[in-house]
């Protein structure tokens, strides 16, 4: 009896010194667990489908700073930042990219960290002209800003 | 494939400035090669951007980001020396990294 008692401790104690060491061995990846992948979100294939997926549909709100360009000449990489307001939408701990005409609307989500700015800046590819939308969650709530980008030349045929 | 990453962090007052340019394909999968066979999807799926050992900001990546691609984020508390690093996964399973130290 003591001696089954005995065992278990020292196979948990183990246990637990394997599940500490490996957390220290994979620092980084272990911070990218912060907020995992929506999958549903990214394998939408409608606009509306993508929202709904990412939690609830957003409200419009002035404090989300879109900018992308009126036209672009290349559809394949078309220049977008984010930035947020932080006197009117605090908190902010994610910030999603959608492009309405492509085959899967989600381009891209951000989790933010605080003490983050919420800025960014990348590249997406717009298969068609229609609209960008920059949708963010702050304090759990989710806020948009959308821009229509007229394409000349598609981005996803390549 | 280990890609590598040109990176840059500047300090700008409060700020750190991060600018990460990545070599990748970021195929989308829907694309067909002259032979008319479809070429696989290829693309970052998961980026992180780390400033010493805290993650500043992870992101998910579909293939609607460009290929090689850009990006910029900005972050408090960084001092000029401390080491910023961003890193990528593929979804092959191709990984990336680039290390810099604030300027």
């Amino acid at each position: 009896m003591n001696d089954t008692i005995k065992g278990r401790v020292s196979r948990r104690r183990l246990l637990n010194w394997a599940a500490a060491l490996g957390a220290l061995m994979t620092l980084p990846a272990r911070a990218w667990a912060t907020g995992s992948r929506p999958e549903t979100a990214f394998d939408a294939t409608a606009l509306d489908q993508a929202l709904m997926a990412l939690g609830q549909t957003p409200t419009r709100h002035e404090g989300v700073i879109f900018t992308t360009p009126d036209i672009a000449e290349n559809g394949a990489v078309v220049p977008i930042r984010v930035e947020v307001d932080q006197t009117v939408l605090p908190n902010v701990s994610k910030v999603s990219v959608l492009v309405e005409m492509n085959p899967n609307p989600l381009a891209a989500v951000f989790d933010i960290a605080p003490g983050t700015e919420v800025y960014i800046e990348t590249r997406v590819k717009v298969a068609q002209t229609g609209n960008l939308y920059a949708v963010v969650e702050s304090d759990g709530q989710l806020f948009m800003a959308s821009r229509e980008t007229k394409v000349t030349l598609g981005g996803c045929g390549g | 494939m280990a890609g590598r990453i040109k990176i840059r962090a500047q300090k700008k007052g409060e700020l750190t400035e991060v600018k990460a340019l990545m070599r990748h394909p970021m195929e989308t999968g829907m694309r067909k090669d002259q032979a008319g066979e479809s070429i696989p999807a290829h693309f970052i799926t998961e980026v992180a951007v780390l400033h010493g050992d805290q993650t500043v900001m992870q992101a998910h990546w579909g293939a609607a980001v460009s290929a090689n691609p850009f990006l910029g984020v900005r972050f408090q508390g960084g001092q000029s020396g401390d080491a910023v690093r961003v890193v990528w996964t593929d979804n092959q399973g191709g990984t990336g990294e680039g290390e810099t130290t604030i300027r």
